[in-house]
């Protein structure tokens, strides 16, 4: 399974005033808070914002997916028999797939579905999966992340134990069983619905670790710290100390790892669908693109480039957003 | 067939694991002589390159060994055919083209039974001079110990044992390891060397197809070797084994104590026949393409790659056929699931499918083969290919009919249904979803639910688990053992046919008509008369709309211009390979 991304190097919250002067040029402005200093880091990185507009794009693609396919394609599971040589074996007619001005990105094999609308649905299904999976993540991991941190002892013990297991935990086998095992329906709920809840618990419930130590490590760190103790002094009880003392200062690190956990669970959800184990046809999904395409890399290689493409560069948009997020938060790692 | 099929697909797989580096050394020395080929599909119905030359060595190649030379055990359709090289059976089918080849002719029988007593006598008569390999004479005796063979099921499992049903009759013969018994199968008589007499319980007119496969063909007792059988086995054809590697080549050389005199079917033109067996099928593709390699005996198509290059050449699909195989790929539908206990409901998907899409999805007209409008594939007699009572060959879905009929059967908006489909099936998987996308036009919302295909006989072979788990429509594909409309439509719909595991009478077809039509057809010795009554059936079955028809399968095959007597024998749906010789003597 594909790795975590890489724990950012610091906390967010170790923000200090003597990193300000570099902003000679603005220095006019007064009472900046964290936020406004970070944006104004962040604005300046191109690369970052670059990324963080085609995610932008992308999630708004995702969400007018209906619209934009009724604008410039074809219902994305609409055969087309006349775009196909059935003398091939149903290949596109054409050269690159079929790529035409109606059918943007050519059309798939055998059944002539319209390109474009597989991979703006399949953006649908990967984006939802992949941002649920991320919050379950940190939701899980963030909690008993800070537990473990704050509380030591047995509690830190048993859940670092509990992190260890799932890391070493063959989560991609899990998942391709998990599915050859899942009834048709479950607690009324069917077909794709029942899918994309398996890839999101599967893929979040193995995810929290990763978090759940970065969070662990911040907190001990942190729960030595003088505010900390002044909180306890006066008076202050565990989950007061640890949801209105700990967690603001670990915003940070939960917010660039989240858009760092996001892109790894682009990738594993094409991965598990990829292997049969995603969402199921017709529904569309870029990994079972993927894994269809391979039939006919010879062929008709456009079929395989076009999803390839498509993970290729939500990855790498939400990795370059992803590290410059981390860098704007965290001057110490410029 | 489909347990053939399925092995072979089995077998495939496990020879690209254990990637067996069966390859490389059998450089042919062939030029391929670069005359234009034959033509498409100029070897099914007629001759490519009559020609009654001898010599030189035919280069057969596959990309899965026989899972047994041994003729009691051999089941993939290939070893059928090539075991015309080495064993002969009382009957055969002719080596000829077109619904000729179907015809049963004597091969070591002198003339076709004298049937008695009511069609439960059979008394063949066999020829004179019939030897074995080793020169020794093949009597009547060797044609019952071979038959005999059958029945030692520990010792020799996994061929057809129609025979055992047939001629048990009650006895539990036990095969002849363990039969101390020197009178044997009490069921066959050998009065003398040369006349051999079947008694059979009831009459049965497909009784001469089950006699037919290798598995009924002679055997000395001498030389049986049980298991180890299959390494040499003894030759009563033209060719006998030098030698078999398993997982890696054979070789047969010509067997100096056939006499051709006594074979009117077999030709032997090649001095030597080679199979290689190689486990990188693209390879065997460019071997076929480069004239070294002179036909995959396999005959399952060439790969997708090897496909696209041909037919986008003209040349080279010249050298290419594209002959039913005998197969039909259909969706059944169950009858104990709801609404598919309503006929009117099954015909609304049969008027909404889209043949088209289907048949792409099978691969194509020449990949996948053309659109099926019955359920008797061509090369059984009695099929009609052009009965189209559901107007399904011009390809378009019927969306007004469709609805009309969803009407009649009280659903007009349409209806939830399950499509079960084997997860290991390519082509099948993109049927369902072609069928799928097509019926989502009528309001019929269908889900596909993959198994493994290994469970085939307990998923959708069990009628309960179909009814239990609501599978509405299952994709399939059905092939015959033998041509006749017995071989092909007994087990799919026969109401005594359905089976707890494994059945194939998957709409649980119980119709009284056709249970006296199969009566009628059992007594009925006359081929044409009995192909009238299974189109009678067909007809039935078809009015019944218990099956959607997908394709008549067919796969592309490549063969090297240089091969002469080339055709496709409809009995094996596939190229009759002791036909074959070479031109060029090399």
């Amino acid at each position: 399974m594909v790795m975590g991304p890489e724990p950012p190097a610091a906390a967010g919250s170790t923000l200090v005033a003597d990193e300000l002067p570099v902003e000679s040029e603005v220095r006019a402005i007064e009472g900046r808070s964290l936020g406004r200093i970070a944006w104004n880091r962040l604005k300046r990185d191109r690369i970052a914002m670059a990324g963080g507009i085609i995610v932008i794009v992308l999630i708004l693609v995702a969400i007018f997916a209906p619209v934009l396919v009724k604008l410039v394609a074809h219902p994305p599971n609409d055969f087309h028999d006349d775009l196909l040589d059935p003398n091939l074996g149903g290949l596109p007619k054409g050269r690159f797939g079929g790529i035409s001005g109606s059918y943007l990105f050519g059309v798939q094999p055998v059944t002539g579905r319209d390109m474009f609308s597989q991979i703006v649905y399949g953006a649908r299904v990967s984006l939802t999966v992949a941002f649920l999976a991320a919050l379950v993540a940190v939701l899980i991991g963030s909690v008993l992340g800070v537990a473990a941190g704050y509380f030591g002892g047995w509690v830190d013990a048993a859940i670092s134990r509990v992190m260890d297991l799932l890391l070493a935990f063959p989560q991609l086998l899990f998942a391709i069983a998990l599915v050859s095992v899942l009834p048709q329906s479950l607690w009324g709920f069917g077909g794709t619905f029942l899918r994309m809840a398996v890839l999101v618990v599967v893929i979040g419930f193995f995810g929290w670790p990763y978090i759940g130590r970065i969070v662990r490590g911040q907190a001990l760190s942190l729960r030595e710290r003088e505010f900390v103790e002044a909180s306890r002094s006066l008076g202050a009880r565990g989950g007061y100390i640890l949801f209105r003392e700990l967690l603001p200062n670990l915003v940070a690190p939960i917010l660039v790892y989240t858009t760092l956990i996001i892109p790894t669970n682009i990738l594993n959800e094409a991965a598990l669908s990829f292997l049969g184990a995603g969402v199921k046809s017709p529904t569309p999904s870029w990994g079972r693109l993927m894994s269809d395409a391979v039939n006919y890399y010879q062929p008709d290689p456009t079929y395989m480039i076009v999803p390839g493409v498509a993970i290729f560069v939500t990855v790498m948009a939400f990795n370059l957003f992803g590290d410059g997020l981390r860098d704007a938060l965290d001057p110490r790692a410029h | 067939m489909t347990v053939k099929r399925r092995a072979i697909a089995a077998g495939a797989a496990v020879l690209a694991m254990a990637l067996l580096a069966a390859c490389g050394g059998n450089k042919a020395t062939t030029t391929t002589n670069s005359n234009t080929g034959a033509g498409f599909n100029a070897a099914v119905g007629k001759v490519v390159n009559p020609s009654t030359k001898k010599g030189g060595t035919l280069q057969m190649w596959s990309s899965q060994d026989a899972d047994s030379w041994d003729p009691a055990i051999g089941y993939y359709a290939f070893v059928w055919d090539l075991n015309q090289l080495y064993t002969r059976t009382l009957v055969t089918y002719p080596a000829q083209p077109g619904t000729a080849g179907l015809k049963l002719a004597p091969d070591l029988a002198s003339a076709m039974p004298d049937i008695t007593d009511g069609g439960k006598t059979y008394t063949f008569h066999l020829r004179s001079g019939i030897k074995f390999d080793d020169g020794t004479a093949i009597t009547s005796k060797d044609i019952k110990y071979g038959i005999e063979r059958i029945f030692a099921q520990d010792v020799l499992p996994g061929g057809p044992i129609y025979l055992m049903g047939q001629l048990d009759e009650g006895q539990n013969y036990p095969g002849p390891y363990k039969d101390k018994d020197p009178a044997g199968l009490k069921s066959i008589e050998t009065p003398d060397d040369s006349t051999i007499i079947f008694h059979l319980k009831a009459p049965y007119a497909d009784f001469p197809y089950l006699l037919a496969m290798p598995g009924a063909g002679p055997v000395p007792q001498a030389r049986d070797t049980g298991a180890k059988y299959a390494l040499k086995p003894a030759s009563s054809g033209p060719y006998m084994f030098q030698s078999y590697e398993p997982g890696k080549s054979t070789v047969w050389v010509r067997n100096p104590n056939w006499d051709p005199s006594t074979d009117p079917i077999r030709k032997a033109l090649p001095d030597k026949i080679n199979l290689t067996i190689t486990s990188n099928a693209d390879d065997l593709d460019s071997r076929l393409i480069a004239g070294t390699a002179d036909i995959d005996v396999g005959q399952t198509g060439v790969q997708s790659a090897a496909q696209i290059k041909v037919l986008q050449n003209p040349s080279l699909k010249a050298n290419t056929d594209a002959p039913p195989n005998g197969f039909i790929r259909y969706a059944a539908f169950a009858t104990t699931v709801a609404p598919f206990d309503n006929i009117d409901c099954r015909k609304a998907v049969m008027y909404a499918a889209d043949h088209t899409a289907l048949q792409t999805a099978r691969g194509g007209p020449i990949g996948g083969g053309p659109i099926a409008p019955n359920m008797l594939p061509p090369n059984i007699l009695g099929s009609d290919t052009k009965y189209d009572p559901y107007n399904i060959v011009q390809g378009k879905p019927q969306l007004d009919k469709a609805k009309e009929e969803l009407q009649k059967c009280g659903k007009p908006n349409g209806f939830s249904t399950t499509i079960a489909v084997r997860n290991n099936k390519d082509k099948e998987i993109k049927s369902a979803e072609a069928l799928q996308q097509s019926l989502a036009a009528v309001g019929i919302k269908a889900n596909i639910y993959q198994y493994d295909g290994k469970l085939l006989s307990t998923v959708i072979g069990a009628p309960d688990n179909v009814k239990k788990n609501g599978y509405g429509i299952m994709i399939a594909g059905w092939g015959a053992d033998w041509p006749s409309g017995t071989g092909y439509l007994q087990p799919l719909i026969d109401q005594t046919f359905i089976l707890k595991n494994g059945n194939y009478n998957l709409p649980e077809i119980k119709d009284p008509q056709i249970q006296s039509l199969f009566q009628q057809t059992a007594l009925e010795t006359d081929p044409t008369k009995a192909a009238a009554l299974y189109n009678q059936m067909n007809h039935i079955v078809m009015e019944g709309a218990y099956y959607l028809p997908f394709t008549y399968d067919a796969a592309l095959n490549y063969r090297n211009p240089r091969l002469t007597n080339v055709f496709v024998n409809q009995a094996w749906g596939m190229i009759d390979f002791q036909a074959l010789g070479v031109s060029d003597g090399k």
